[in-house]
């Protein structure tokens, strides 16, 4: 198995900060390209793919306003959700196997980080004191009850086949044996993770992230107490959240690009394929939910558990095919 | 499909134009022909979302409020209530006739006044109902795209 | 092993001077008592962790027929100190928790004694020593679960559950070690283990069945654990903190002592029955915390769905131990133990934060409480971090023993047969689902309990609790942060005893250092680098807002759609919030939902007013247990139907039992 340990402290640190960065800027990049494609299936012209980058800048000048019910954790919780969404960025391949924190990069430590995020969200969400904060948290929650272990398990289908449920090493691993990346364990973990990408997202069919009827509403509907720079962080954080998993689904089955020698030069071509191989995923994304109309919210848990019995048939398949 | 763009209009020195513009659409006692308009604004023939515009649903997201129709008596409270949501800084948009001036309204029994009576009026756009291309002109003014 | 005598010897004479002293100093001097008890135990479990020679301590003082042999090795330390923490934390919540019936002489009386047995079940060394302080455990528990028996209807019927539990169980653990006895030539541990070997195939797995069955019904293992979700939200929260926190412990400890050291090791189907039981205790018990809406009864049922991961955790061990993978044993093991000390930090904290609730806003309903974390800050502080705890956030504890949990049953999976590979792989999904469920019960029970409006005047009023209970909860959630950036303190010490539990004779520990490094397989996990991670970016993220952000933050109205009137009522309740769950998952919970609609007069299309009822009944005990009852007391009737009072019947019956006995005897 391949070490990760092996490159000096300086390039770690510098490839972990090039890798937020990316997915900071890149994240709400995505969420303006997917807008642009759905637009465009449309008929319309769109905003352009900057448009939540201006969106951030102009939030960043606006009052911070706090409804008179809430208490410490409804602002301090924009702040959790970014920094844990950033620390499981950080800690990643994303682009290259040598993260800084690399060997702590467990498969358990970027899902529960997730989770933290998600946490935070939905107790913020209550701690509104209002009908909507209520709902949104606990349609989240109930979402995120089924999706989480069905993205756990899907990456621990992974962590079979290569024997660590380190996630550098997983993909330093399917880089040297390009024959896992046909196996039928993967292709069954892919269509689970994909599944489980869109939920935790918010993406359509689960969730419409462009709705404006509460009722509707889940992601949305526990931040409707948010302003300026709150509302900013936690968009932020929440389109930081989309890059991570893309990014995730983009490097654990398709990691050709990343940097993986220890040279600044495969740092930027690590930049380059991460850059690439998202803008696919995300116009692919964008094109299946211009196709798909919005599924029932108690229809959901049903789409969610198909999501886990593939993820576990993807083990189950994983631990035979050893 | 969409119509060109056409000559920017003069930016409105209501708001610092950032590029973007988020709205909280409040409709106080209309007959809901200004919506249809501005269903067709964000529309795909007129598309004002190109130039950076965007319908919200919590006034706290919002950079103000786009009012349609007279202010009747029973939505002057939650009318008030919305405006105090806002976020500063906020622009009011006053859409349509009935919003700007009364309209075929003023003076009947279940208003209470106009727009202007309740709340200072930023942007006027008038027309009963309002061409979707002014509405898309109104919003270009405060986004400065 | 003579702290342990101190300690065992100052519980007694608290025991004594609660019983004897009037009422402000009875508490006072239980209280300081027990807390110096708890110490001496601490010392003395630390002391055996970290290698100290295995003394033992035979006397035939109290119990002249069978004498009484006391042993403390390393697997009986660990579970000496799980209950030596949750004690101390209890002593000094109890001085500022008790009035009323809690200060009655029974109950300060009781407790030390309850205390005692929870330090001695560890160390016996003989059946007589375990099945006495057992009975005594059972007891004394059951005695001050009655403590509000005139009060509360609900104590009442939770004491006979309890009671009648709890002795079913101490009598199949009596007759599995009756077997081990029998065969085993002398009743100390010691013979039983020497001539385990010898023992007969049927009547080892016999022995080691009825046990189990006792040891899990204590622990709290769907199907046996009807008694937990009563018995633990009606204690008083001292007793509940030490009932979740230590006594669950001891049901685990038997399994282990019993079936890993006594019978060394047993066959692969015992092992894989305990993790069979362990993944539907954890699914169970994690479904049902979401759909309870009384705050101690989710975190009752959270303590089913923790000890059901412990136990996945110790019938994987066994499994691998028993099939020869002796490395991934030892962690899988190690993880075990860790969880359940995790355990006991957090769930008593929990429970003494839930206490301080109810004791502030009068009522444990989640439906009733909320906004309590401005009212209370520090217990509401002290909740929330137990809270994230249990949750598994990384860089704490449940997420530590969670992380090791998950290794073990990974790293399990090379090479191993057909059952152990079924094994662990179900219980990597009911580590998964578990995790998922417990979010949203824990979400539930913080965010509808302390956020949000008060949703009763009990609630708008409540006031925050003496200063000793909220530094009893804070002394619990000192572990929880410890063990979480610094697992690898303890590690060495729960190696030794995973050693000693499934005798594996193990080298080296299982990690290195103060963070999980894993010695003999890949994988590792730094929680101090993580949280300097973590630290770093909430620093980076709260410097650049702060120079970005241009206007300052104003407290407003909350937002509600403009509408004129914003009540408490118009929030989401507990039940409300767990509604799309239990929809989920109606086929098992199934709910009995009653809505009862009352027209207005004039016309029956207005509707005046709306009852919605919502009752989730533990699904186990309602297809399992009442059917039991109603057949038992079925039985019961028929039978009663020979004694119809008639004096020539019963001559009759008399007369035609003598003649049977005289042919028989002939």
């Amino acid at each position: 198995m391949i070490a990760v340990a092996t490159s000096p402290i300086a390039y770690r640190v510098a490839a972990s900060l090039l890798q937020v960065a990316v997915v900071l800027v890149l994240g709400p990049l995505l969420l303006g390209l997917m807008s642009k494609t759905r637009a465009r299936a449309e008929g319309r012209r769109g905003a352009p793919v900057v448009q939540p980058l201006r969106d951030l800048r102009k939030l960043m000048g606006k009052e911070r306003l706090r409804s008179e019910h809430t208490s410490l954790v409804f602002v301090v919780a924009p702040f959790v959700v970014l920094a844990t969404t950033v620390v499981a960025i950080a800690i990643a391949p994303l682009i290259t196997t040598h993260p800084a924190l690399g060997t702590s990069a467990d498969v358990l430590v970027v899902v529960f980080l997730l989770l933290t995020a998600s946490v935070a969200l939905a107790l913020a969400g209550l701690d509104a004191g209002t009908a909507f904060g209520g709902m949104g948290s606990s349609r989240s929650m109930t979402i995120g009850a089924l999706a989480e272990p069905a993205l756990l398990v899907a990456v621990i289908a992974l962590s079979v086949q290569a024997s660590t449920s380190n996630l550098p090493d997983i993909v330093a691993g399917t880089l040297a044996h390009p024959a896992w990346s046909s196996s039928p364990t993967r292709l069954l973990a892919l269509v689970a993770l994909m599944i489980v990408v869109i939920a935790e997202t918010g993406r359509l069919p689960i969730d419409n992230p462009d709705t404006h009827l509460e009722l509707t509403m889940i992601h949305e509907a526990m931040i409707l107490e948010y302003s300026g720079p709150d509302l900013a962080l936690v968009t932020l954080g929440a389109a930081a959240r989309l890059g991570l998993l893309f990014a995730l689904v983009a490097n654990l089955f398709f990691p050709w690009g990343i940097g993986s020698q220890g040279s600044y030069l495969g740092l930027a071509l690590g930049v380059a394929a991460l850059v690439a191989k998202m803008c696919l995923i995300a116009v692919g994304v964008a094109v299946m939910e211009v196709h798909t109309a919005k599924v029932r919210l108690f229809r959901v848990p049903e789409l969610l558990a198909g999501g886990f019995v593939l993820a576990v048939l993807a083990v189950v398949t994983g631990l035979v095919t050893r | 499909m969409t119509e060109p763009p056409g000559a920017r209009p003069a930016a409105s020195t209501k708001v610092r134009r950032r590029g973007s513009l988020q709205l909280r659409h409040v409709d106080v006692g209309s007959c809901n022909g200004c919506e249809i308009e501005i269903a067709s604004a964000f529309g795909p023939t007129y598309d004002a979302g190109r130039f950076g515009a965007r319908l919200v649903a919590s006034p706290r997201h919002a950079d103000g409020v786009l009012v349609t129709g007279v202010v009747t008596r029973n939505m002057a409270g939650p009318l008030r209530r919305t405006l105090d949501a806002l976020p500063a800084p906020s622009v009011v948009v006053a859409c349509g006739d009935c919003a700007v001036g009364g309209g075929i309204f003023k003076d009947a029994y279940g208003v209470e006044g106009t727009l202007g009576d309740v709340v200072p009026i930023d942007i006027e756009i008038p027309g009963c109902p309002p061409h979707p291309a002014s509405i898309t002109d109104a919003m270009r003014s405060l986004t400065g795209r | 092993m003579s702290l342990l005598l101190v300690a065992l010897g100052l519980c007694a004479i608290a025991s004594l001077l609660g019983a004897l002293l009037p009422a402000p100093a009875r508490v006072t001097s239980s209280s300081v008592l027990v807390l110096a008890a708890s110490c001496c135990a601490a010392a003395s479990s630390v002391s055996a962790l970290r290698g100290a020679h295995v003394t033992s301590v035979h006397s035939t003082a109290l119990l002249p027929l069978t004498g009484m042999t006391m042993t403390l090795d390393p697997l009986g330390a660990v579970f000496v100190a799980i209950t030596a923490m949750v004690a101390a934390a209890v002593s000094i919540y109890n001085l500022g928790y008790v009035t009323g019936a809690l200060g009655s002489r029974s109950a300060s009386c009781l407790l030390p004694v309850f205390v005692l047995s929870l330090l001695a079940v560890p160390v016996a060394a003989s059946v007589a020593t375990l099945m006495f302080f057992w009975e005594l455990m059972a007891m004394s528990s059951m005695l001050l679960i009655a403590v509000e028996h005139r009060h509360r209807a609900e104590a009442r019927d939770a004491t006979l559950w309890y009671g009648t539990m709890t002795q079913l169980g101490a009598g199949s653990i009596l007759l599995g070690l009756l077997v081990l006895t029998i065969h085993g030539g002398g009743q100390s541990f010691a013979s039983i283990a020497a001539h385990a070997g010898a023992l007969p195939r049927v009547a080892r797995s016999t022995a080691f069945l009825l046990v189990l069955l006792g040891f899990a019904s204590k622990a709290g293992a769907v199907p046996l654990h009807a008694w937990l979700p009563k018995a633990h939200p009606e204690a008083p929260t001292p007793v509940s903190a030490l009932m979740s926190g230590a006594m669950v412990a001891t049901g685990v400890y038997g399994i282990l002592r019993v079936g890993g050291d006594l019978l060394g090791g047993g066959t692969l189907w015992w092992w894989v029955a305990v993790a069979a039981i362990g993944v539907v205790s954890a699914l169970f018990g994690a479904l049902h915390a979401t759909a309870s809406s009384d705050l101690k009864g989710l975190l009752a049922y959270s303590t089913i769905d923790v000890v059901g991961l412990v136990l996945v955790g110790v019938g994987a061990a066994g499994a691998l131990s028993v099939t020869g993978r002796r490395g991934a044993a030892e962690l899988t093991m190690v993880a075990a133990l860790l969880l359940l000390v995790a355990h006991a930090a957090f769930k008593g904290a929990l429970f003494l934060g839930a206490g301080a609730v109810d004791r502030a806003a009068g009522t444990r309903d989640l439906n009733l409480l909320g906004g309590l974390a401005r009212r209370l800050p520090v217990t509401s502080g002290l909740f929330a971090l137990a809270t994230l705890t249990i949750v598994a956030v990384p860089t704490l504890a449940g997420f530590s023993g969670e992380w090791l949990l998950l290794q073990g049953l990974l790293h399990g999976f090379g090479g191993t047969s057909t059952p152990t590979l079924i094994t662990l792989l179900i219980g990597v999904v009911a580590l998964a689902l578990s995790g998922g469920l417990t979010a949203v019960a824990f979400v539930k029970a913080f965010g509808i309990g302390f956020l949000g409006q008060a949703r009763s005047a009990g609630a708008s009023r409540a006031v925050e609790v003496p200063r000793a209970m909220q530094l009893a909860t804070g002394l619990l959630c000192v572990p929880c942060v410890l063990l979480g950036v610094a697992p690898g303190l303890i590690v060495p010490w729960l190696s030794r005893a995973a050693n000693e539990g499934l005798h594996l004779r193990a080298r080296r520990p299982v990690a290195e250092g103060t963070s999980l490094v894993l010695s003999r397989f890949q994988g590792a996990f730094e929680p101090l680098l993580v949280l300097a991670a973590l630290a770093a970016a909430l620093a980076a993220i709260w410097i650049v807002t702060s120079l970005a952000a241009r206007r300052g933050r104003r407290r407003v109205a909350a937002w509600g759609c403009g509408r004129e009137a914003q009540t408490p009522r118009m929030q989401y309740t507990a039940t409300s919030f767990g509604e799309p769950l239990q929809r989920v998952f109606v086929d098992v919970l199934r709910p009995d939902v009653d809505l009862e609609v009352t027209h207005e007069t004039e016309s029956k299309y207005y509707e005046q007013a709306l009852a919605y009822e919502n009752r989730v009944e533990d699904a186990v005990e309602r297809s399992v247990y009442r059917p039991v009852i109603a057949g038992f007391r079925r039985y019961g009737d028929a039978v009663r139907g020979l004694q119809n009072g008639s004096i020539h019947r019963y001559l009759a019956f008399g007369f035609i039992a003598l003649l049977v006995v005289l042919v028989v005897l002939a």
